[in-house]
Formats: C-alpha cells, sequence, structure tokens
C-alpha cells in the first residue's frame, strides 16, 4: 500500500559529536600588507579594512587596503618583471618555479583548508578535499605547459601578452586564484592579482608561498581592496589582459569599461543552469547530483544547478527522495569535519538570499526548507527548495547564489531543453539519463559551456571551463585555457 | 513484526520498474560516509551499537560442538572487565550446531541464527533445501540464512528464484527469514537492486550481501544500494526489511562506516537489532579494544581480549 | 714486549654490489654470472650481473602484472611519480656524477648528464596529463554518432637502452614509455651499466609500483634476441644503430607484430630530442562511436 505517510525520521536518534578540525597549527596574521615587486609593503593609502569570519562575526585579521597609487606600483613592478627575468627565463625553467608554488601548497595544505573555511564560511572537509587540492593540481597542470606551447596552436607562434590584471570572486579563493595566476605565468605573463574583499586570507599566503618558492619579484603581485581597486586595475593603461571572475552585472561594466581600449579580456560570470532528471536516470544518484548542484559550497556556485526539471512520472519519488536527503544534510560550524553546509559569505549576500526568499514566497511558490539546527551567531541559510514554480517566476530566472533550488517538471526531451536554454545565461547544465544517445543529444541541443551528464559539479585543471552568452567569454583549464594568455602569431 | 499486517498476495514484481543504479555515484555516495568523523560520545555509542548487531559467526568444514559451545561463551562474555556492554544480537553456525548453541546460550536473550538451503553454494533440489531449513527451525534457529539460486538469476528465470523463496518463507515458520544475495557473484549493482526487490516483494524479512565464502563479500558500495531498495519497498508498501552486510567487516572503524550510512539512509527506525545486523567474526574483537581505547585513552593490544 | 703497530686511520669504504631490478625487487641474476667492468687504467670497477633470458622472462611477466594497474591509474598520479623521480634524482645528484665519472665521463660532462636526466623527467612528468588533448580527436562523421578517438598504452615494451648514454639515454627512453601508461623492461648500457642500476633505486624511492619498470644489465649479443622475440611483449624500442642487428630484431619482432621503434643514433643531451611524440610512439588509437539521438 502506496501511501506518503510511510516516513522516515533522521533527527533525534544518533547525533554525530562536535569533531572540530584543530587550528593550533595554523598561522594567520594580525595585519597584512600589499605583496608588490617581491615584498610586502604597507598601502599607500595608509587604510586598512577587516576581514571576519562569517560563522561567528569574529574579526581574523585586517589587511591592506590599495589606492591607485598602490595598484600603479603592483603594475610597475609586474612589468619590470616581464620585460627583465620572466620573459627572458626558459620556459622550463618558468615551470619548474611553477611546480614549486605546486609542491609548497601541498606541503601546506591543511593550513590553506583551515584558514578558507575560517575565511570564507565553507566547510572544512569541502577546503579540504576539493578547493585546496584542486588549486595544487592547476599549478602542476600549468607548469607542464611552460615549455610545451608549440604543441596547443597548430600553424601559430605563440607569445605572452604581458601584464594580466586579475579579479577574482569569494566563492572559492584559493582555487580561483590558481585558475588565474597558474596560467598566466606558465603562459610567460606576470600577474596583478587582486582577491575578494570578504576573502583575502589564502591569496596573502598564497603571497607567503610564492615568496618561499623564490619567484623573481615582481612576477606575481596580490593587491587587496574591494571594487575600486578592482576598477583600478581594470583602467590601468600598464595592463595588457584583464581577467575576471564575478557577477555578470560587474562583467558587463567591465567589458563596457575596456571598449576603445587595446586590452584582451575574458570573462568568468553568473550562471543558472537547469540539471536535468529523465525518468530513465539512476534515481538515487540524480539526487545526489541535485545535492551536489546546488547545495555544495552553499549554493555558492557559477555552474550551480540551480534550476531543477524532472520528468514528470518521476517527480514525485525524485521530491521525496531530495527531501530526506535534505534532513541528512548538516548545517554548521564550517570548521567541523562533519559540516556539510557552511555558514553564507557575508551579511549582504545572506540578505540577497533572503530577499529572493521572500521573492518566492509573494511569487506564490511553495517553499520547503530542511529542519536542522542553526548556530545562533553567523551567517546561515537553510537548504531549500521551491516547487509551483514557471519560468516566469523571478526565483527561476534570477541568479541567488545560495543554497536555493527552483524545481520544474517537464514532459518531453524537447520540452526540456527549450527551458533549459530559455536564459540569458549559458554557464553549464546537467544530464541525468541511463540512455547514451540522449546524452549526446543534450550535448548538442545545451547552450552552455560545461554539460555534466550523470555528474555535477566536477572540475579537474585539464577539462575547460567557460560560459556561453551572458555567462562569459573565454575558457579556463585544460589545453583551451592557454588561449587566455597568449598572443598568437603567423 | 508481524508479515501477516502486509500485503499477502506475493507477486514477483516487475524488475523492469526497479531505478538504474549508477556505479560511479555510489561510489561518490560512499565515499562521502567515509569522510564523516564520528568522535567522543557518539563513537562511544556506535560502538556499543555495532557489538549489540554483531551475528557472530562460525560457519566452518571444521566445526564441532566444542568450537560452538566456546563461540557461545564469547557471545556471552565478550570482555568481563568492562561492564555495561551490550551482548551481540546472534550467534550464526550451520544447522547441524543450531542444538548445540541453544543449549549453550539457553535464556540468555541471543538469538540463533542459521543458514540454510544448501548453504553457500544453494546447488540442490527444492527438497533438499526445505528439509535443510526445517531442521534447522526444528532444532531451535530464531533465524533462517538462506541462499538464493544466482544461476537462476543470472540465466534470467526471476520466477524460480521468487517462487523458492516463498517456499522457504514458509517453511521457516514464526523463524525470521534472511535472503542472501551473494552480491559478489551477482556482477553489477544493477542486478544487486533487482534482486533486493524480488526478495523483499518475496517475504524476505531481512536481506543480506554475502555467504562471506567468496570475495567480494560485503562491501559499502553494495549495501548502499540494498538500503535503497528497502527505502523504495518501504515507501510503496509500508513494511520495513532489515538488512545484514556480511564478510569482510572486521574493523570498527569500517563498521562504523556503515551505520553512518544506515543512519542517512533509511533514518532512526533501522538504527537497532532488530532491523541491522553485522554478519562478523573478528569485528568484535576489534570493537571491543576501541571502547576500551574509548574509555581509558590509551591504543590497545590485541593480547587483552579473549579469542573464541 | 714488542711495541704494538701503529693504527692505521684509513677508513675501508664499504663496496656496492649491483644487483638488477625486477618486480620491485633487486634480485642478482638467476644465472649467477657476472662481468666486468674496468675503469680506463683496467682496473675492476665492479662486477655487473649477466643477466639470462630468465631474468627477462621474470621481468616481462611482472611488467605484464603490473600494466593493467598502472595504465588504470589517472594520468595526475603518473604525473605526480615522474616528478617524484625527478626530486629522488635531484637529492641523489652528487652520487650520479660520481657514477658517470667512475665510468669515463668528465665532471662537466657528468653534471651535465645529471641535470638534463632530471629536466627531461620534469619535461615528460607535465606531458603526462596533456598528451591526450594534443593527439585525441572528436571525429565529425558522416552519421549521427558521436565519435571520437583517444590514445590507449600498447602495453608491455621491451627497451634497449642505447650503449652510449648510461643514464640519460636510459631515462629518455623510459619515462616517455611510462607516463604513457605502459610498463617496460629494459637492457642497461652494457659499457656503462652503473647507472641504470642506481636508478633503479631512485625509481624505488619514487612510488613507482613494483613492475613498472624492469632493468637488466647484461650482454646486448645474448639478450637482444629475446627482447625482440617474446611473444607477450607489445612493442621493442631499440636504440642501437648497427643495421645487422636492427634486421634481426624486425624479424624477431613480426612473430606477434610487435611494434618496432627504431631510435638508433640520437643525441640525447640534445633539447630537441625531447617531444611528445616519443610517447605516441608507444600509443594505440581507439576510436569509439555512439549513436546522438533520444
Amino acid at each position: 500500500m502506496a501511501t506518503p505517510e510511510n516516513k522516515l525520521a533522521f533527527d533525534g536518534g544518533w547525533e554525530y559529536s562536535p569533531a572540530p578540525e584543530s587550528t593550533d597549527h595554523i598561522k594567520v596574521q594580525k595585519k597584512y600588507e600589499l605583496f608588490i615587486g617581491g615584498d610586502f609593503v604597507k598601502p599607500e593609502s595608509g587604510k586598512y579594512f577587516e576581514t571576519i569570519n562569517p560563522a561567528t562575526e569574529q574579526r581574523l585579521s585586517r589587511v591592506a587596503l590599495a589606492n591607485d597609487a598602490d595598484v600603479d606600483k603592483a603594475v610597475k613592478a609586474a612589468r619590470k618583471a616581464y620585460n627583465g627575468p620572466w620573459s627572458r627565463m626558459k620556459p622550463a625553467e618558468r615551470g619548474k618555479y611553477i611546480y614549486r608554488i605546486a609542491r609548497i601548497i601541498q606541503e601546506r595544505a591543511r593550513e590553506f583548508a583551515a584558514i578558507e573555511s575560517l575565511d570564507g564560511g565553507k566547510p572544512i572537509r569541502e577546503a579540504r578535499d576539493v578547493d585546496i587540492p584542486l588549486a595544487a593540481a592547476h599549478f602542476f597542470y600549468y607548469a607542464g605547459w611552460a615549455d610545451k606551447l608549440e604543441y596547443a596552436f597548430p600553424g601559430r607562434g605563440v607569445r605572452p601578452m604581458g601584464v594580466a590584471g586579475q579579479i577574482i570572486p569569494w566563492n572559492f579563493p584559493l582555487l580561483m586564484a590558481s585558475w588565474k595566476v597558474a596560467p598566466a605565468l606558465a603562459c610567460g605573463n606576470t600577474v596583478v592579482l587582486k582577491p575578494a574583499e570578504t576573502t583575502p586570507l589564502t591569496a596573502m599566503k598564497l603571497a607567503e608561498v610564492v615568496a618561499d618558492a623564490g619567484l623573481p619579484e615582481g612576477v606575481v603581485n596580490i593587491v587587496t581592496g574591494a571594487g575600486e581597486t578592482g576598477a583600478s586595475i581594470v583602467s590601468h593603461p600598464g595592463v595588457d589582459k584583464i581577467a575576471f571572475t564575478g557577477s555578470t552585472e560587474v562583467g558587463r561594466i567591465i567589458q563596457k569599461a575596456l571598449a576603445g581600449s587595446k586590452k584582451k579580456y575574458t570573462l568568468e560570470l553568473g550562471g543558472k543552469a537547469a540539471n536535468i532528471i529523465f525518468a530513465d536516470a539512476a534515481i538515487d544518484e540524480a539526487v545526489e547530483g541535485i545535492v551536489n548542484g546546488i547545495f555544495f559550497n552553499q549554493g555558492h556556485v557559477c555552474c550551480a544547478g540551480s534550476r531543477l526539471f524532472v520528468q514528470e512520472s518521476v517527480a514525485e519519488q525524485v521530491i521525496r527522495k531530495l527531501r530526506d536527503r535534505m534532513e541528512t544534510l548538516i548545517v554548521g560550524d564550517p570548521l567541523d569535519k562533519n559540516t556539510d553546509i557552511g555558514a553564507i559569505n557575508s551579511k549582504a549576500q545572506l540578505e540577497t538570499i533572503e530577499s529572493y526568499l521572500e521573492i518566492g514566497r509573494q511569487e506564490g511558490a511553495e517553499m520547503y526548507q530542511s529542519s536542522c539546527p542553526v548556530p545562533d551567531k553567523g551567517y546561515w541559510c537553510r537548504p531549500t527548495i521551491f516547487t509551483g514554480v514557471s519560468q516566469s517566476n523571478r526565483v527561476v530566472q534570477e541568479e541567488i547564489f545560495g543554497p536555493v533550488l527552483a524545481i520544474q517538471t517537464f514532459r518531453t526531451f524537447d520540452e526540456a531543453v527549450s527551458k533549459a536554454n530559455n536564459t540569458p545565461y549559458g554557464l553549464s547544465g546537467g544530464v541525468w539519463t541511463d540512455k547514451g544517445a540522449k546524452i549526446f543529444k543534450m550535448t548538442q541541443s545545451v547552450r552552455a559551456g560545461v554539460i555534466w551528464a550523470n555528474t555535477f559539479n566536477k572540475f579537474d585543471p585539464t577539462s575547460p571551463f567557460g560560459g556561453y552568452k551572458e555567462s562569459g567569454v573565454g575558457r579556463e583549464g585544460g589545453l583551451h585555457g592557454l588561449d587566455a594568455y597568449l598572443a598568437l602569431e603567423a | 513484526m508481524s508479515l501477516a499486517a502486509v500485503d499477502t498476495k506475493r507477486k514477483l514484481p516487475d524488475l523492469d520498474r526497479v531505478p538504474r543504479v549508477d556505479e560511479v555515484g555510489v561510489n561518490e555516495r560512499v565515499a562521502r560516509f567515509q569522510s564523516r568523523s564520528i568522535k567522543k560520545e557518539s563513537k562511544l555509542e556506535a560502538l556499543k551499537m555495532v557489538l549489540s548487531m554483531i551475528d557472530l559467526t562460525t560457519l566452518e568444514g571444521q566445526d564441532t560442538p566444542g568450537k560452538v559451545r566456546q563461540l557461545c561463551q564469547k557471545a556471552m562474555h565478550l570482555h568481563d572487565a568492562v561492564p555495561g556492554l551490550p551482548h551481540v544480537a546472534a550467534v550464526c553456525v550451520y544447522p547441524t550446531m543450531v542444538g548445540v548453541a541453544r543449549q549453550a546460550l539457553e535464556g540468555r536473550g541471543i538469538h540463533i541464527a542459521s543458514v540454510a538451503t544448501a548453504f553457500p553454494s544453494g546447488q540442490a533440489p527444492l527438497n533438499v533445501k526445505l528439509e535443510d531449513t526445517r531442521l534447522a527451525v526444528e532444532q531451535g534457529a530464531d533465524e533462517i540464512d538462506m541462499v538464493i539460486s544466482r544461476g537462476a538469476f543470472l540465466a534470467g528465470d526471476h520466477g524460480f528464484v521468487f517462487d523458492e523463496i516463498v517456499a522457504i518463507k514458509e517453511a521457516c515458520g514464526d523463524a525470521h527469514l534472511k535472503v542472501i544475495l551473494e552480491t559478489g557473484e551477482l556482477g553489477t549493482l544493477d542486478r544487486v537492486r533487482r534482486a533486493s526487490a524480488l526478495a523483499m516483494h518475496a517475504g524476505a524479512d531481512f536481506i543480506k550481501t554475502s555467504t562471506g565464502k567468496i570475495q567480494p563479500a560485503a562491501t559499502m558500495q553494495v549495501t548502499l544500494v540494498m538500503l535503497q531498495a528497502i527505502r523504495d519497498y518501504f515507501y510503496e508498501t509500508g513494511r520495513m526489511v532489515g538488512m545484514k552486510p556480511a564478510g569482510g567487516i572486521s574493523s570498527a572503524k569500517l563498521a562504523i562506516h556503515y551505520l553512518v550510512m544506515l543512519q542517512e539512509t533509511l533514518g532512526n527506525a533501522w538504527m537497532t537489532p532488530e532491523w541491522f545486523r553485522f554478519g562478523a567474526s573478528s569485528l568484535a574483537n576489534d570493537v571491543l579494544m576501541q571502547i576500551v581505547k574509548q574509555q581509558t585513552g590509551v591504543y590497545q593490544s590485541a593480547d587483552y581480549f579473549s579469542k573464541d | 714486549m714488542a711495541a704494538r703497530p701503529k693504527q692505521q686511520s684509513v677508513r675501508v669504504p664499504v663496496a656496492k654490489t649491483y644487483k638488477i631490478y625486477i618486480d620491485g625487487k633487486f634480485p642478482r641474476t638467476e644465472s649467477g654470472r657476472y662481468f666486468s667492468l674496468e675503469d680506463g687504467k683496467g682496473k675492476v670497477i665492479a662486477n655487473v650481473c649477466r643477466g639470462s633470458r630468465k631474468d627477462f622472462r621474470n621481468a616481462t611477466v611482472a611488467a605484464r602484472k603490473a600494466q593493467g594497474g598502472w595504465a588504470g591509474s589517472n594520468a595526475y598520479l603518473r604525473g605526480q611519480i615522474l616528478y617524484r623521480i625527478a626530486e629522488m634524482l635531484e637529492g641523489r645528484r652528487e652520487q650520479f656524477i660520481a657514477e658517470l665519472k667512475l665510468q669515463g665521463a668528465t665532471q662537466s660532462a657528468a653534471r651535465k648528464e645529471v641535470d638534463t636526466s632530471i629536466d627531461r623527467l620534469i619535461y615528460f612528468a607535465g606531458w603526462s596529463d596533456k598528451y591526450q588533448q594534443v593527439f585525441s580527436a572528436v571525429n565529425p562523421v558522416a552519421s549521427s554518432h558521436f565519435n571520437f578517438s583517444v590514445l590507449e598504452p600498447t602495453g608491455v615494451v621491451s627497451i634497449i637502452a642505447p650503449d652510449d648514454s648510461g643514464l640519460l639515454g636510459l631515462v629518455s627512453n623510459v619515462a616517455p614509455t611510462i607516463v604513457g601508461g605502459n610498463t617496460c623492461v629494459v637492457l642497461a648500457s652494457e659499457s656503462m651499466p652503473l647507472s641504470a642500476v642506481s636508478f633503479a633505486e631512485v625509481l624505488h624511492a619514487s612510488d613507482v609500483p613494483a613492475g613498472v619498470v624492469n632493468i637488466i644489465t647484461g650482454l646486448r649479443a645474448e639478450l637482444t634476441e629475446h627482447f625482440a622475440s617474446h611473444m607477450d611483449v607489445n612493442a621493442i624500442v631499440f636504440c642501437d644503430g648497427a643495421r645487422k642487428t636492427a634486421k634481426m630484431v624486425q624479424e624477431l619482432a613480426s612473430d606477434n607484430i610487435k611494434r618496432v621503434i627504431s631510435r638508433a643514433d640520437i643525441d640525447w643531451s640534445r633539447e630537441s630530442s625531447q617531444h611528445p611524440y616519443l610517447i605516441r610512439d608507444t600509443q594505440e588509437v581507439k576510436t569509439t562511436w555512439h549513436p546522438i539521438g533520444s
């Protein structure tokens, strides 16, 4: 007798005791200066700003605020290093420096993971098992390309672009830094990197790694600051290439600002990916894929599977299993090894997410959240799903950047594809089916830069990543990721 | 829990409607369970739960009444140096040893499980299997662990496999029936999922991974698939079915991973010996060593724990 | 009472016994035979194992056993292992320089050879997760099929290392062979065999699984035919140029259509001698079709 009353109970039984990651071995300074020309130098502005732990709202450190003069210093240092030792160095030797960075990150992996978790709010398990190993792997991968570039572009000679200005977001701080710095250096460029203002610490630890690895001074410069520091980099005439990862809104501003200049740019922007589950999917694994798609990293993922499309004949089954699975997700202290969903990165981001929850309610959507407890202090959002929504809802159209999933049903392949493409974004998509032919047809039909079939949110340094349409232009990772940092010549 | 209250019309289910299984996805989910960090009180609680769920097993050609009596002694006195420990759920023996075990364990609250149906191969005619089962029940077995006919299952003769289970279930009378799928011979996780559905619809009270006589025996992967099948069956019929991984679980650490998997897949109701068992022999001592380590803070040596 | 003789203060060094390397262990040759390596003045430097065909056979069994697991490991891991070999060799730099000098090289030639060997390992480590991207293809067939071609390692490769390059020649052939997922059995240089054995020690310290690289010292005249004729070897890399021997190798190899890769007369010290086609040489191409449809 099939009855919705047959329920499973997940809480109030065997509870996991706290399992905190130890932090007695990590070193975080009370204050960080700017890393320019191989040294840590005081900011011209004389100003510093705080970075806090979003799980406790406690201050972790103060970092320097770079103004136009600081950015100018950094760009000049990068130019000097480019004209000097870096472009004169044999590519194989350049590669060995990048290998050193990779190796040292591996050696300091646990410290990096703990600091990443403290500064940004992500669970230590994810920082430890995903962010840090992938960051090291990116440096390893691109180190190997340094002396092999002639094989990547048939019929073309290659030349570095010069000085790259790189602006990265707060959702995967060290990983995003590795995605930018590693290929830029491998291709012979020098860099000025600006981490996000809420997550500067692992970038400063990376600066220490760069110094310890003995890279020539000025090859990597790291300047901390907020939007104005970023704008200063974008508009500096001494920069040849801008690489930006962040919101589509800011990406537009940057593209506009660069109009008429000779600067090259690549942009990695927002997304509202469709995750499509067919009736012939491996259902339990698909449910896990939904969870990985939208609750991984608190949903602070540009390629998050934030629009679920489930074939109507299995919708009830899928949603019921999803709710069960949501009940076992642990929201809490990011430094606890059992935490699945950490803190929302900042008060501002939490307010954005909560405003969308309110919009959803006002639009008449049904909202369901898991029942887990959350701590008193800090910024938290329970995993949330919206049903009773369609393509016209704002919570379906707009990027929320939180652990919030909008669920729709579909009936045919063509309907799913049409709705998946019915968005200005085009970063990623997911398809769950046991039928191979359908996977390849999906790959052909969905207009997005990354298609995950029977998996989701998988990243690898060898695998190109980037968007169609308003999700950005250019690719990072893999052989195709070299394009962003080389000028090709006949 | 009485079977009679639910679904007495046993019908072979349509196995094509059983969800497919993605191996890579299963491996990833298992890895996630293994990354749970179970410490302090939750660890001690888990260790005691594991003890209470063990079916202490001896299934050797060389078993004698003496061996079985020593096993029962261990079942009743796991480690008297530590007071307040739970006893194991059951001992598991061959039908010819059930009587010995019954005498040794009389009145102690430890169940007697017996393998039957031409364990471990299952290669025998039905009448032999029924006789095997009846003998064990007559001798006093509370639980029967049967094996399915893997050859017939792999050849696609699902009806044959189904009917056998129904017949053995009837021969069990009041004894509970555990159905061993021998997952190591089924080859794919898809077949494990289908065999699980088949066994439950045929009346199994428990589904069990392995005989422990071939490699691979129990793995977290096949166990997860079977737990998922149990969940689907529960949602469909309202009937709870128990689960028993057997063979290859010899460390407390691994057993705790299994408990994490059980908790997060089926939830609280299954977290008792009534619905979950470990088929193991050397697991108990490793669990005892970990309990003492938790209580004293000092790593232990096997020399201090009895081997029976 | 007679005066006690004055104690000598010179320390007696402990000379190394050179063995062969099979399946992650260092046995002596099962034949018990040896040949003497002499320095320029005729003094014996070492007794080197005169490997037998049975040693070679045992090594091929080990290489075959290891091949599935090695090919199944991911590219990142293989790259990390090659990088580790480079780290270990860098750590033993002085030892290898001294050994090359013992075998007749000048200080500067020995140093250059060791440094180039280390950098060559790093070079090929870097190719582990890239050669597939350069040499694979998605093929735009006319029918509604997704069609892709990938490289797969050929399997077990026997290598006759260059005689005139004791360390670098061996490294230059082993690295591209194994980075692509093959396992190998190497016949070391006959005139300069010591570095090969010491290199085996480096491999052993680098997380290279047992059986992936097997190194045998011995006489070319005795062993080449077995390296060329063994029916369970998929390819032979042959670095000696003599025309008559080359012909013999090709004839023997034809019995199981062994892939014959001739790398004679190459100056391994030049940068132009390192490139990814050395990897491609021991790879097969596999093409798969799958319908595109719903």
